[in-house]
């Protein structure tokens, strides 16, 4: 054991600090899907095409901004830019135009509805991005990288993920958490959740929190691709692969607590980064592995709760 | 001495601090009719969830035909012959009437065999037998979600005797009935029962229909029985008067 | 549908099949692709059947066809191999059935998922045994002992999926109007009433399951020998979704929905990946957004809704 570590420890360092930084960007998006799901009872297919064009969009943003001789700070103005552009626009449209006419069919066309979303959104990114890769990282050079104490040794990462990445995903929770709990328009989010018949029923209403929700959702994702777009090349494929990884991380979570969500995130981040550098072959099935264990222990998931059914 | 069909020893059951069951003790006699009655959140439902398997006390005993079922699942327990009806009824609201029944007879029969259809001649006739003694003849075609509370209640009740039980559980056969229905609606239901010589437990909160059709009314409260005895006696008590019916009253006409 | 509208629809759909693979011979090896889609889209529809949307459900055709693809050098027999992939996909059915049917909802549909893209990257990240993403390709394989040219091989190949398509179609007919058919439909509505029935829900539920991963075999198995081809695309979860999408497009109501869905699908995709190559998918999504909100019975209830315009029909 001893031995092992000696020769793979800064390599364990390494997997935990990657994992971190790739479970608050899993977060980002599986955060916002839970919180869709809660609302409209929508499992959002294309939750992860926003995640993509959020990120195509702000990373388009970002080169603009360079080319106009723009100092890298505004790369940061790019990445809020992109995420904000592509909630409001894209997060409303998609709610008012196509999922309210959707609303009270069968479980199985809601699913397929947001299935064709994606289809669409799929062939929408690569008619404007192509397929060749779109590279911008100037937001993560410009704050360069940062010798991480490790035992004896350093490990050298960026700051940008160490840093950035967590502090807008531990941000985000408990923004998220104080504005459910604290204020009236989170409650009443947090009411229709529970009970949507009781709460329509109390006045609230369910058509606007529909769209907000649906539109704050749809934000988190495309800023969690913005977030995402500086530590890698953006290629067709990447909102798909996302999605089914946030679906693996609310499964696991189960539904209901952005704590639970959370914390599952680090899991299957941790889970995969780990992977990543000790059995690479496994990096894809990690999460899902991880995922049927959990239910196979808890049916509900790790946080989710049991509801009776009344009879 | 009669021997008890079902009998039930010292059950317990709490949810965080509510208790539900609070050492439920209780007989029921073959062939009678057995009316519970008491206020909302009194324990009665839980009962009944409890004698079919469908929550596990956390203490006690029962046993039927003088063998132990608890812990056995709510299958093992209806093909031991206890059915149950539920205070919303639990019909297939995507199929007819005429199918919710056959499915019902065919459940009894087994139905192991993928290549004949539902409605053959056999299971039609049983069905439409069946829907005939509760007056459902008219509604066979009818989809289950299409029909009005009074005939959903009888449909659901149907489908719990289609497996020919020796005891029927039977959660508020009469809430959401209209109140011009009700008696109808009871006459039919003591009518088939007695015919098939059912036992019957039923919940109710209309205090005339436990003085007509009961044998014996059960008082329940706060997880507990208050009173046990014939309808006169236990309807007339004042205690009961006050505590029960009156909070009764209250909440028919409030 | 009546019985005789679906009977006279069926009989219009095969000649107009055979017809057009006579006709078109460049569609031949589309319309077999899309009646083998249809078999595992049938499948599909029994678990919808019960409510439950599998995301995952391509792994058995998938498993299908990687099970082609692996025995076909040492045994290159077309009648061997379809009944084995068949007969190997209904055994996982089992396996994995016993695990999945204990959950339902997003549950069950996400599980299913998890376990496709477990299979998924297990063809892909294996390079060794499955060559990855480069795929396998498939010998040419006997039928009955003989070898036939290529264009005896297209129509073999064809018949053998429609003659299945058809068996397997009267199949899940016969079986959904059984009692275990009606009780599989009412763990959708009424799951409670099934168990108070003494109808043990799950094993209803897993016996379909079975039943759906076998056809997903077979279906698999007739892909691989059409397309003589076998990626791990074939396992990913867009290729379940588009096994839904099948399903939805043709009408979930009536056993001959997937093939018409089927047929429509790849018909359309080979079209429009003809006429503007970068946005079929698009053109897809498209088609598919207007089925479910101008016509969610699909392609078939346009058609029964056309055949029987009368006052009193019911659906």
């Amino acid at each position: 054991m001893g031995e092992w570590f000696a020769e793979n420890g800064l390599l364990l360092g390494l997997a935990g600090l990657d994992g971190l930084a790739y479970a608050a960007l899993v977060f980002m998006v599986a955060v916002g899907l839970n919180l869709v799901f809660g609302v409209l009872r929508i499992v959002n297919v294309a939750h992860g095409s926003l995640f993509a064009i959020g990120a195509y969009t702000a990373a388009s943003i970002g080169l603009f901004f360079t080319a106009q001789g723009l100092p890298p700070a505004a790369g940061y103005a790019a990445l809020l830019l992109g995420a904000a552009l592509v909630g409001g626009v894209l997060g409303p449209l998609i709610e008012r135009v196509v999922l309210r006419r959707v609303y009270g069919y069968e479980d199985v066309l809601q699913l397929l509805v947001t299935f064709a979303l994606f289809m669409i959104l799929e062939d929408m990114q690569k008619l404007v991005w192509g397929v060749q890769p779109v590279f911008q990282d100037s937001p993560m050079k410009a704050l360069g990288t940062v010798e991480v104490p490790f035992g004896d040794d350093t490990i050298p990462f960026t700051a940008y993920q160490l840093f950035v990445l967590p502090g807008v995903a531990v941000a985000t929770l408990i923004g998220l958490a104080w504005f459910l709990r604290r204020t009236l328009t989170g409650r009443v989010i947090v009411a229709v959740t529970t009970d949507k018949e009781a709460a329509t029923a109390m006045g609230i209403d369910a058509v606007r929190v529909t769209l907000l929700t649906f539109t704050f959702g749809a934000a988190l994702a495309a800023l969690g691709g913005a977030l995402a777009s500086p530590t890698t090349s953006l290629v067709p494929g990447i909102g798909a692969s996302t999605i089914v990884l946030s679906f693996a991380v609310v499964a696991t979570a189960g539904l209901g607590q952005i704590e639970g969500a959370a914390l599952t995130s680090l899991l299957i981040g941790m889970g995969r980064s780990a992977a990543v550098y000790f059995a690479p072959e496994l990096e894809v099935v990690v999460p899902y592995l991880i995922m049927v264990a959990v239910l196979l222990v808890r049916p509900q998931g790790l946080f989710g709760v049991v509801e009776a059914r009344r009879v | 001495m009669t021997v008890p069909l079902l009998s039930a020893r010292g059950l317990r059951l709490a949810f965080g601090g509510v208790k539900a069951a609070d050492g439920i003790d209780l007989d029921v006699m073959p062939g009678e009719f057995l009316a519970i009655i008491g206020p909302n959140g009194a324990g009665k439902t839980t009962f009944i969830n409890m004698t079919t398997g469908y929550l596990r006390p956390q203490a006690g005993a029962i046993e039927y035909e003088g063998q132990a079922i608890l812990g056995l699942a709510p299958r093992a327990i209806v093909r031991r012959g206890i059915g149950r009806s539920f205070q919303l009824p639990q019909l297939f609201t995507e199929h007819t009437v005429l199918e919710n029944a056959a499915l019902a007879i065919a459940a009894r029969a087994g139905i192991w065999s993928p290549l004949v259809p539902l409605l053959r001649p056999g299971y039609r006739r049983d069905a439409m037998a069946l829907l005939a003694r509760f007056g459902l003849e008219g509604v066979a075609e009818a989809r289950a979600d299409a029909l009005n509370e009074g005939a959903r209640k009888l449909a659901d009740i149907a489908m719990a005797v289609a497996l020919e039980p020796r005891l029927l559980l039977m959660d508020e056969p009469t809430s959401g009935v209209a109140a011009s229905e009700k008696m109808g609606v009871v006459e039919t239901l003591v009518r088939v029962l007695r015919e098939a010589g059912v036992t019957a437990v039923f919940v109710e909160h209309d205090m005339e229909v436990v003085a007509r059709f009961a044998d014996r009314v059960a008082v329940w409260s706060q997880g507990r029985i208050l009173t046990l005895g014939p309808p006169a006696a236990v309807l007339a008590d004042p205690a009961v008067r006050r505590e029960v019916i009156g909070i009764e009253a209250a909440a028919a006409h409030g | 549908m009546s019985r005789r509208a679906e009977a006279l629809l069926a009989l219009l759909g095969v000649a107009a099949l055979i017809f057009t693979a006579w006709a078109a011979p460049w569609l031949r090896f589309v319309l077999t692709v899309a009646l083998a889609k249809g078999l595992g889209v049938l499948g599909l529809l029994l678990l919808l059947r019960a409510g439950q949307v599998s995301f995952g459900h391509a792994m058995f055709l998938a498993l299908g066809a990687y099970t082609v693809a692996f025995a076909a050098p040492s045994v290159p027999e077309t009648l061997v191999l379809l009944p084995a992939a068949a007969l190997l996909a209904g055994v996982a059915g089992l396996l994995i059935g016993l695990f999945v049917v204990r959950y339902r909802d997003i549950f069950f549909g996400m599980l299913n998922l998890a376990l496709s893209m477990v299979f998924y990257s297990v063809l892909e990240k294996f390079y060794a045994v499955t060559k990855g993403t480069d795929g396998i390709r498939v010998p040419p394989l006997t039928i009955a002992g003989l070898e036939p040219v290529r264009e005896t091989q297209e129509w073999v190949m064809f018949g053998l999926a429609l003659g299945l398509a058809l068996l397997c179609a009267l199949g899940v007919r016969a079986y959904l109007a059984s009692p275990m058919g009606q009780a599989l439909a009412g763990i959708k509505t009424r799951e409670t009433r099934l168990e108070f029935l003494g109808v043990p829900a799950r094993r209803v539920l897993l016996f379909a399951y079975v039943l759906s991963a076998t056809m997903g075999g077979a279906a698999g198995a007739l892909i691989a020998m059409t397309s003589r081809h076998v990626t791990p695309q074939l396992a990913y979860w867009t290729s379940s979704g588009e096994l839904i999408f099948i399903g939805i497009l043709g009408g979930a109501g009536s056993a001959l929905g997937p093939f018409l869905g089927a047929a429509a699908f790849e018909l359309v995709r080979v079209y429009a990946a003809a006429a503007v190559a970068d946005a079929w998918q698009m053109i897809l999504g498209g088609v598919l957004l207007a089925v479910i909100l101008f016509a969610p019975g699909g392609l078939i209830g346009i058609l029964s809704g056309r055949a029987q315009q009368r006052p009193a029909g019911r659906a």
